[in-house]
């Protein structure tokens, strides 16, 4: 299958770049991440649910999410900002995850419109030095498993 | 001085990644590789160092011509690096394209 989510993290950086084009317009592309219901599900995967805590969106509003198991166990909470929140067009939002040692990282989101069907998303997120950003991509997220379970807990604890 | 040099430096410039480029497919001297640039050959010269340093290129010596030719070995590390973590998001992004086409807003 074709590549279509583009990942680079040029080295003495400490900045990751993704961006992706799709087949939506600009509208239902930007809808999926304004709408929390729409958000879960799609940041949502077999091996946990992601349940909106608090989506506020609008400049200076916050939001909060957990990722939790079948058995009830949270594995994951990230919380922020959104500094600037323009519909289909940019979001800048804080990001910061729970109980790790990771610094809060800044995420610029754009949103473009390519065709009536078709648009682009391009998002940098900055990380507060190169090392943490290395280390985070270091992290086990094996096979695309998403921020997965036990070996997560491990790594963080290990980081401790 | 021996800077011990990683592949995430190497890849950082423009001039190297195209480089490994021109390389990929066939092995070639420093003076044909330096053909392909405007750069000056000092500084093309200096790219091949580094490139070689942190081994993502190897040098074979022909006669009196050192061919450079890619490491696919050392390459393959910094797809491995970065590919668990493009694919969480190309996992995310397809499932939000899908469900996205079968949207339809509330009424």
């Amino acid at each position: 299958m074709e590549r279509k989510t583009k990942v680079t993290a040029d080295n003495n950086q400490q900045v990751i770049n993704i961006s992706r084009e799709f087949d939506l317009p600009v509208e239902l592309l930007f809808k999926a991440h304004e709408d929390p219901e729409l958000f879960e599900q799609w940041m949502s995967h077999e091996y946990g649910t992601t349940k909106v805590v608090k989506y506020e969106t609008k400049q200076h509003g916050g939001w909060a999410f957990q990722t939790v198991d079948s058995q009830g166990n949270v594995l994951f909470k990230a919380n922020g900002v959104f500094h600037e929140f323009v519909p289909n067009q940019k979001i800048i939002r804080t990001f910061e995850m729970n109980g790790t040692p990771f610094d809060v990282q800044l995420e610029f989101l754009e949103f473009e419109r390519l065709t009536d069907e078709t648009s682009k998303l391009t998002m940098q997120t900055v990380f507060r030095t190169a090392a943490q950003r290395d280390q985070l991509l270091k992290m086990p997220f094996a096979q695309g498993l998403d921020m997965a379970h036990n070996r997560l807990q491990q790594v963080i604890s290990q980081l401790k | 001085m021996n800077l011990r040099r990683d592949v995430f430096q190497a890849i950082a410039d423009p001039t190297r990644r195209a480089i490994l480029l021109l390389v990929a497919t066939q092995s070639m001297t420093a003076g044909a590789i330096a053909a392909n640039f405007e750069t000056a050959r000092p500084t093309v010269s200096k790219h091949l160092q580094i490139l070689t340093e942190c081994e993502l290129l190897q040098q074979e010596q022909t006669g009196r011509e050192v061919h450079y030719q890619l490491n696919p070995q050392k390459m393959k590390e910094i797809a491995d690096f970065i590919e668990p973590f493009r694919k969480l998001w190309d996992d995310r992004f397809n499932k939000l394209e899908a469900m996205m086409k079968k949207y339809k807003p509330k009424k």
